[in-house]
């Protein structure tokens, strides 16, 4: 049998020490009363409209299905001095990824040094070579990154972090980071006064003082916007959630435009000058004269304005080859590279299937993988070998062989479990944990991030789409 | 602010005050048809419903004849209707999710509350059991949609325009609700502007119309006297004390359109200044000798062109 780690207690009974006094607590919670608090909480997510899009969907009255993710009553909890490392290494992981983006469309010191090679850049359908030698305030790329982090079980039984994946484009979740904290001091405050659990409140405070920082060079009071796609976006919630709470215009494509190498918004007073976008949209569809011609998301010329040093957009064009799959196993390297230092936090070993000998071990211990495709987001063109049919690792195969640059490989990690409430009571389930790193003049983050849960039995996947939950996340102060 | 946020607003307040008016509309239809009339009375009053909402085709694609179960059916949960409670509050929510983030979160969870409860209540049949109670439900939730607006948001453009959509929304329905409930009863006569002296007036009908929005204790304060025709078009029309009246919908459109004039919507400006003055100046006596249908039909011509310039002027300007 695999090690597991759970975060609340070695082998099912001694209760680890960051999670005593909540245990001592849940103890006395009696399951109806627990299951009561669930349905409130259900109630209220519903009334104030924290849901989800579902795309192609459609409710028995014709309208668009809204879902609520399902939210977890029991917290997960990272003791203080843990917390601290994981900032570290978040802070000095992120800062080699702006690095890194930089130098790559810049001087290439990386690729002449042969650490990364070039044609894994600069072939990557996520190089955007319009990028080449544009300049951003502060170098700064990635201003909102998404680090997700698992912990795994070693041989010995002990629990270590690993990067599972650097999200740098437009990575989304913070809302129920934000949401799931409010509903715990709401149904369980006494919880608040018996324990010190850091704050996260301030998050849009942060993220408005790191939009500010980037702005174009000489703007004094820089008119800073969010840019959605929409209201049938999935994460529409979060967009205007987040414009909300910064105060700033809640913009589509559709409000904006460019004249003079400036973006303006219509408002009813006139064009007004935009200097900051916050873009919840990707790449491709920010500009349809730039990328691709059939996008209504997004505003025509906007590139032109960019390259200009008019407009400073977060994130930045071009961050998603610091973010690909077959960049990932770089990193580390990366770290070394541009900071001159050790990584604090640890890469997922990874098998390049480009690699003649990695590709030979990975056909040949495919049942014990998981096998992901570069350019795949969301969970899906991926293979989790131990939870795999025959037919399936077969069928995974063929298409690896096909494409073996396509793919990388790793172990399946035992990512470590947390105490659940499911219908049958409290039962483990996987998690990970999403912190939301934010870069401007310094790179700084509110502790702890989004706890995402495998509501599932077994299951290892966490994605919104495909049945995860989530759970709020508690650092606890010294 | 962005012109398109300000189209969400008005829209989201004119299709809330279209249900609360919608819900008024019925109420008083379903009071006056159960007084003691003939049964032609009875199907004019329903037809005259349809009509002043220009729903009548609509309605009669569907239903062989004009009764008034299916009319109220029609009117309140009629998917296909674009103009049925049903899809006001769906507009109403749409509108305000589409601008989340301008609003409060009172008025958002005011907004979106209404729509869940609204199909919650449709589902666990309340309609058929009570209609009465549900119209009422859905003029207090408009009530409760507009005070938490004026009670929890800045007073900036986004109220204006909000308040915007409300008065020349009720400016509007008023002026309809005028017209059907005068030509269904006087038939000519006020529209020809003949002497005043009639058979003895209906108590019940025009009591019932002066409930509907919310006017009968009110005319009894102003008037202090017995109900007279005229003297209830002069209420809805000319005075500017009388909330759901013309003229103070008027007041407060053109009040809330100078607060976001820009450079380019003086002549929108002007021309609700010189409807609004019509009002203030204007007298049931001049009124009626022109003929009352005349007159409301060139009111609600200048109220829908006003909406056109509003549009223009702020909420979908041309590309520049």
């Amino acid at each position: 049998m695999q090690p597991s780690f759970d975060e609340m207690s070695v082998n099912g009974n001694d209760i680890r020490e960051h999670y005593r006094t909540y245990q001592n607590w849940l103890k006395t919670q009696p399951h109806d009363l627990m299951i009561d608090r669930r349905a409130e909480a259900e109630m209220i997510f519903r009334r104030v409209g924290i849901t989800f899009a579902v795309y192609g969907a459609k409710d028995e009255d014709g309208s668009g299905t809204e879902r609520l993710i399902p939210f977890d009553l029991i917290p997960r909890i990272i003791p203080s001095h843990e917390w601290r490392e994981m900032e570290k290494g978040l802070v000095q992981r992120v800062n080699a990824l702006n690095r890194f983006l930089h130098d790559v469309y810049h001087d290439q010191e990386i690729l002449k040094a042969g650490v990364v090679p070039p044609e894994q850049v600069l072939n990557n359908s996520q190089y955007r070579p319009e990028m080449r030698g544009v300049d951003v305030p502060g170098g700064v790329y990635s201003h909102i990154s998404g680090v997700d982090i698992v912990r795994a079980a070693d041989a010995d039984g002990s629990g270590r972090y690993y990067v599972l994946e650097d999200n740098l484009r437009v990575p989304s979740g913070v809302s129920y980071m934000l949401e799931d904290r409010k509903m715990m001091m709401r149904l369980f405050p006494n919880l608040f006064a018996a324990h010190r659990i850091e704050p996260v409140a301030h998050y849009p405070d942060l993220l408005l003082e790191t939009l500010r920082a980037v702005a174009p060079a000489g703007v004094i009071d820089p008119v800073v916007v969010l840019l959605t796609p929409g209201m049938y976006n999935s994460a529409y919630f979060e967009h205007a959630f987040l414009a909300q709470q910064m105060g700033i215009e809640l913009v589509e494509g559709q409000d904006l435009f460019m004249r003079d190498e400036h973006i303006f918004m219509r408002t009813t007073q006139g064009p007004r000058r935009v200097d900051v976008i916050y873009r919840r949209v990707d790449d491709d569809f920010m500009d349809p004269q730039a990328f691709r011609a059939d996008s209504t998301l997004g505003c025509a010329g906007l590139l032109q304005a960019y390259r200009a040093g008019n407009l400073t957009l977060a994130n930045a064009i071009g961050t998603g080859v610091a973010d690909d799959k077959s960049i990932y196993p770089y990193v580390p390297k990366m770290i070394e590279f541009y900071l001159g230092e050790k990584p604090i936090l640890n890469n997922v070993p990874t098998y390049m299937c480009r690699k003649a000998e990695d590709l030979k071990y990975v056909l040949d211990h495919m049942a014990e993988l998981v096998v992901k495709e570069v350019h795949g987001a969301g969970g899906y063109g991926m293979l989790v070998g131990p939870a795999a049919t025959k037919a399936e690792v077969e069928d995974f195969k063929q298409a690896v062989k096909s494409r073996p640059e396509s793919y990388i490989a790793q172990p399946t990690l035992s990512l470590s479990t947390c105490p659940t409430f499911v219908d049958a009571g409290i039962a483990p389930r996987h998690i990970d944990l999403r912190p939301f790193v934010l870069s401007g003049t310094e790179v700084q983050m509110v502790p702890g991030g989004l706890t995402r849960v495998a509501l599932k039995e077994g299951s290892l996947v966490v994605n919104s789409s495909q049945g995860g939950g989530t759970k709020d996340t508690w650092v606890l102060g010294d | 602010m962005l012109s398109r946020t300000a189209d969400h607003l008005f829209w989201m307040a004119r299709y809330m005050e279209r249900a609360e008016n919608t819900a008024r509309l019925l109420d008083v239809n379903y009071e006056t048809s159960l007084l003691p009339q003939s049964v032609d009375a009875t199907e004019q009053g329903w037809r005259g419903l349809l009509s002043i909402s220009e729903l009548t085709s609509l309605y009669l694609e569907k239903h062989g004849d004009i009764n008034g179960p299916d009319v109220m059916a029609f009117m309140v949960r009629e998917p296909n209707n674009p103009s049925s409670i049903l899809n006001c509050l769906r507009a109403a929510r749409e509108n305000a999710r589409a601008v989340r983030g301008t609003l409060t979160t009172e008025v958002w969870e005011t907004q979106n509350q209404t729509w869940l409860e609204f199909n919650r209540m449709l589902q666990g049949g309340a309609f058929e059991r009570d209609p009465s109670a549900v119209l009422e439900w859905v003029k207090f939730r408009s009530h409760l949609s507009r005070g938490v607006a004026v009670g929890t948001m800045l007073q900036d453009d986004s109220l204006n325009f909000l308040r915007i959509g409300t008065f020349l929304e009720r400016g509007d329905n008023t002026a309809r609700l005028l017209d059907v409930k005068f030509q269904a009863l006087t038939g000519e006569f006020f529209g020809t502007g003949s002497p005043l002296e009639q058979p003895e007036v209906d108590f019940y009908y025009w009591s019932a119309m002066l409930r509907s929005v919310s006017g009968f204790q009110i005319y009894r304060k102003v008037y202090r006297n017995v109900i007279r025709p005229e003297r209830v078009a002069e209420l809805l029309i000319l005075r500017p004390d009388m909330p759901r009246s013309m003229a103070a919908c008027m007041n407060e459109l053109v009040a809330n359109l100078k607060q976001v004039a820009n450079s380019h919507s003086d002549d929108t400006l002007r021309r609700a200044g010189r409807l609004e003055a019509d009002l203030k100046y204007g007298s049931i006596e001049e009124i009626l000798a022109t003929g009352l249908h005349a007159y409301l039909t060139q009111f609600l011509a200048r109220v829908g062109d006003l909406g056109a310039g509003i549009s223009r002027d702020f909420l979908v300007p041309e590309p520049a």
